[in-house]
């Protein structure tokens, strides 16, 4: 009975949760010039408004190898950090341990005028590169939390039994420990990839004039809400559905990461 | 500490030397000395936390001895890498690659020694044989039966020729019925290889089944190491009686040659050439007493309990001593509450 | 010794050094340039920025207490339903997690409207004749915080309700304990753990936050991050910026401190 109760109120937050994500749906295929809903009717020109206005396309591009050059960047520095954090035992790791996680716990803005500072002295603003370096710092925890948690899974008796049967230490970890690994490794590439395409404080601060296309959202939100941001937030859902989608099949469930 | 005779003393192939091993303020290993001959299987049994896997891993190469040293067949491996020691070894959850299928599995430490595609192909070939899984080659771990993983694991460890074989409570995760099984099957292929073998078990009966001999650990330090029917009928002292099988285990005195005093006043007629006035130790086992045996005991029965072929008694004998006794299952369970005799002859009695 | 040593970790390191630790600590020294202490006297001793950090705590503590009202009884449901109803409970927590923020603020944006979709079907409905204020005010950055933040209450308190032996629950119910009871006497003492940490979590990553009180509060709900950002992008002052980012970072990891003081919270432990 108060189960039935409990059921109820979940499903009004369930609503509550998913209403801003498929309110857009909607608005996106609107005929109106302008926001209104109910939609009075169906069209694809906020899409195609998209697909033909160079600046959309070309944000879209830079976020997309911006995303992808920082999980790869990400994944190299914070698997290793990962391994030394959960297996080695050296002087300072508790105070290691607390600085690869604190970019989530300083709050963003002082990250973002920070690095800011920095990258307008060395000429970095408006860089590609420049923005790759700062959601590293920003996707590092993700890496070292979602690979960390693999590792303290990991049944090391398998590395012995490889080495025992005559593996070295690297042949036992391209052999045995990282394809072991991979799920955790697909998950944490992944939400490296998601932190950086929907970024948007940072990329306020060093894009430049090199938009990335969740700065671009928002200076179209400050100007005028024209349903085109409908349109790329659709996208924008769909791929985050999509990367979920992936991350549920080949990662490592989320949910062990939700400690 | 005692050596037992048996094993090819000179042709030993393992040897372990004042082997001693910390965790902190905890000794796992107190200064072990052993050796292994060629061919052999010892078993290394004791109870958790008694130092034995903390021994096997430093034969394996996975732990560094504090002090001590290791050789294999002349070879000082102490300071060597577990990859470049030749050891097979059977871990405890079996350790199978669980993304390598069973082929790839028995091949990695082929690969691992760079040996050729046809030759690989060959010996695995050989090896699934022997251990009966030929046609299973292309399955993964998950998709066989806990026997199944096992024989994998046997196949692994085998497959490349290793100078020793090491099996860490290879069998705890087995049913009863199919334990039984594969230990026959890892003696008779043990013999047939010829492989030197550590085999450590918490498990005496798994012991006296498969071993030449057994070295009993407890509290980091070898207790006895003797054939198998050594230990069971002449324990070394207390902890090893006590072990090892059933035991009933009393303390007295040598008084006369061949008779000991038991605290309560009783003599014990025993076959011992201890000097009189020597403290001893005397174990007798629930199975030796007979009806009309010379050393005579009466008690209440307390507990009686069929077990198929023998009964298992618990007496409350006079002066307060309990013995536990087995008697062949004929006739009627005895009831609790009836007073019987039991005897057991001098020789049944070991002293210590 | 390679996958147990300490090496690995440099690169890392040198990372967070140069481009985390440098840059924050270097930005925070402007406000101490002048060798006084003025700047935070203003930020700490001005009736107008004091009001700011008010607004900021007490949203964060209203963002937090919704959060705990609405994400318990989520957490706990999709913790203890079938795994095919926690797996529909978890799309419907991470999808909204992993869509940009941004995504979610305009969504919100054309929601809450003068003319938004609530407003016109509230009127359409007959419930109100006019549209209710519920854009570019108080209201409307409380609702579009707790959205965004919603999913970090729900993870641990979802942990921590998982992490209940089923056994224990199931034996009060045996021994007669009302489901009322049983919630009061067994659940929540064993879910406090996931309760504080979530509720820590939220409120921490409301005081920081930024783009939802920039959008929905449309200039009239200032928060610390928003002040942040008008010092330096239009006001260009920098010492300032930097004083109230200190004031800021200190009450953070003061809150954070506290925090670990009852809870062991190591993250690679």
């Amino acid at each position: 009975m108060s189960r039935r109760l409990l059921v109820a109120v979940c499903a009004l937050i369930y609503f509550f949760l998913m209403l801003p994500l498929l309110v857009v749906f909607p608005i996106s295929l609107s005929s109106a010039p302008y926001m209104q809903f109910p939609p009075p009717g169906f069209s694809w020109q906020w899409y195609e408004r998209y697909l033909d206005d160079p600046q959309w396309i070309d944000a879209t591009w830079r976020s997309l190898y911006i995303g992808g050059a920082t999980s790869v960047l990400a994944l190299l520095l914070g698997v290793p950090l990962a391994f030394s954090l959960v297996r080695a035992r050296f002087w300072g790791r508790a105070l290691l341990d607390r600085l690869a996680l604190a970019p989530i716990i300083v709050p963003t803005i002082i990250l973002s005028v920070a690095i800011y500072g920095l990258f307008a002295k060395l000429k970095l603003i408006g860089t590609w590169y420049g923005l790759v370096v700062a959601h590293t710092v920003l996707a590092l925890p993700f890496v070292v939390l979602v690979i960390a948690a693999g590792l303290r899974d990991f049944d090391r008796s398998l590395e012995q039994a490889a080495e025992g049967l005559g593996a070295s230490r690297w042949k036992t970890l391209a052999r045995i420990t990282l394809p072991l690994l991979r799920p955790s490794l697909v998950s944490a590439g992944l939400l490296a990839f998601i932190s950086s395409f929907d970024e948007v404080v940072v990329a306020l601060f060093l894009a430049g004039a090199n938009m990335t296309l969740p700065k671009k959202m928002f200076d179209n939100i400050m100007m005028e809400i024209d349903p085109t941001i409908a349109a790329v937030s659709v996208m924008q859902i769909l791929l985050v559905s999509v990367v979920l989608v992936l991350i549920g099949r080949f990662g490592r469930g989320l949910r062990d990461s939700a400690r | 500490m005692r050596t037992g005779k048996g094993a090819g003393e000179g042709s030993a192939e393992l040897l372990i030397e004042g082997v001693a091993k910390r965790f902190g303020d905890v000794v796992a290993l107190d200064h072990v000395s052993l050796q292994v001959a060629q061919g052999e299987l010892l078993t290394i049994l004791g109870p958790s936390g008694s130092g034995k896997t903390t021994l096997l891993k430093v034969v394996a190469g996975f732990e560094t001895p504090d002090a001590g040293r290791v050789t294999v067949g002349g070879a000082n491996i102490t300071a060597l890498p577990p990859a470049k020691r030749d050891i097979g070894m059977v871990f405890q959850n079996y350790a199978l690659f669980p993304h390598l299928s069973v082929k790839a599995n028995v091949a990695f430490p082929l690969e691992m020694r760079n040996v050729g595609r046809a030759e690989i192909d060959r010996r695995v070939g050989e090896a699934l044989a022997m251990v009966e899984l030929a046609g299973y080659e292309a399955r993964l771990p998950k998709q066989l039966s806990g026997g199944q993983q096992q024989r994998v694991a046997l196949a692994r460890a085998i497959v490349f020729n290793p100078r020793l074989l090491l099996l860490d409570e290879p069998f705890g995760a087995l049913d009863r019925k199919l334990r039984e099984t594969m230990q026959l099957e890892v003696r008779r292929l043990q013999r047939r290889l010829g492989l030197t073998t550590i085999f450590i078990t918490h498990d005496q009966e798994e012991a006296l089944v498969l071993s030449d001999r057994i070295a009993v650990m407890n509290k980091g330090a070898i207790q006895q190491i003797a054939t198998t029917t050594e230990i069971y009928e002449r324990p070394a002292n207390d902890f090893v009686a006590d072990f090892v099988g059933e035991s009933n285990i009393l303390h007295g005195t040598m008084s006369a040659p061949g008779l000991v005093a038991l605290p309560d006043g009783r003599k014990l007629m025993v076959d011992s050439e201890a000097a009189p006035g020597a403290k001893v130790g005397v174990l007798m086992r629930p199975e030796r007493f007979a009806p009309g045996g010379i050393n005579e005991f009466t008690g209440e029965i307390v507990e009686a309990v069929y077990l198929g072929t023998t009964f298992k008694l618990r007496l409350a004998c006079e002066g307060g001593q309990e013995l536990l006794v087995r008697q062949p299952a004929r006739g009627p369970l005895p009831a609790a509450g009836t007073t019987i005799t039991v005897g057991i002859d001098p020789e049944a009695i070991h002293v210590f | 010794m390679t996958t147990r040593a300490a090496w690995p970790a440099l690169p890392a390191l040198i990372l967070l050094l140069v481009f985390f630790l440098f840059p924050v600590v270097r930005m925070l020294g402007f406000s101490v340039e002048a060798g006084t202490l003025d700047w935070y006297a203003k930020a700490l001793g001005e009736g107008l920025y004091l009001r700011v950090f008010w607004n900021t705590f007490e949203i964060a503590l209203l963002v937090t207490l919704f959060c705990l009202l609405l994400g318990y009884p989520l957490g706990f449901l999709m913790a203890t339903t079938t795994p095919g109803w926690a797996t529909f409970g978890f799309i419907c927590v991470l999808l909204p997690l992993w869509t940009s923020v941004l995504v979610r603020t305009y969504a919100w944006m054309v929601l809450l409207g003068r003319n938004g979709v609530l407003n016109r079907t509230l009127m359409e409905s007959g419930l109100t004749t006019d549209p209710l204020p519920l854009l570019h005010n108080f209201t409307g950055v409380l609702i579009g915080m707790v959205h965004v933040l919603l999913p970090y209450m729900v993870l641990p308190i979802y942990g921590a309700v998982r992490r209940v032996d089923p056994a224990i629950p199931a034996a009060a119910a045996g021994l007669g304990a009302s489901s009322a009871r049983i919630f009061w006497r067994i659940y929540l003492p064993l879910t406090l753990n996931g309760i504080f940490a979530g509720s820590v979590l939220v409120f921490v990553l409301s005081l920081g936050f930024f783009i939802t009180p920039a959008l929905l509060g449309g200039g009239r709900v200032m928060m610390i991050a928003v002040l942040i950002e008008q010092q330096v992008r239009e006001t260009l002052n920098w010492p300032f910026a930097a004083a109230l980012s200190a004031v800021l970072l200190v009450f953070t990891f003061a809150v954070y401190a506290v925090a670990q003081r009852f809870t062991q919270s190591e993250a690679t432990r």
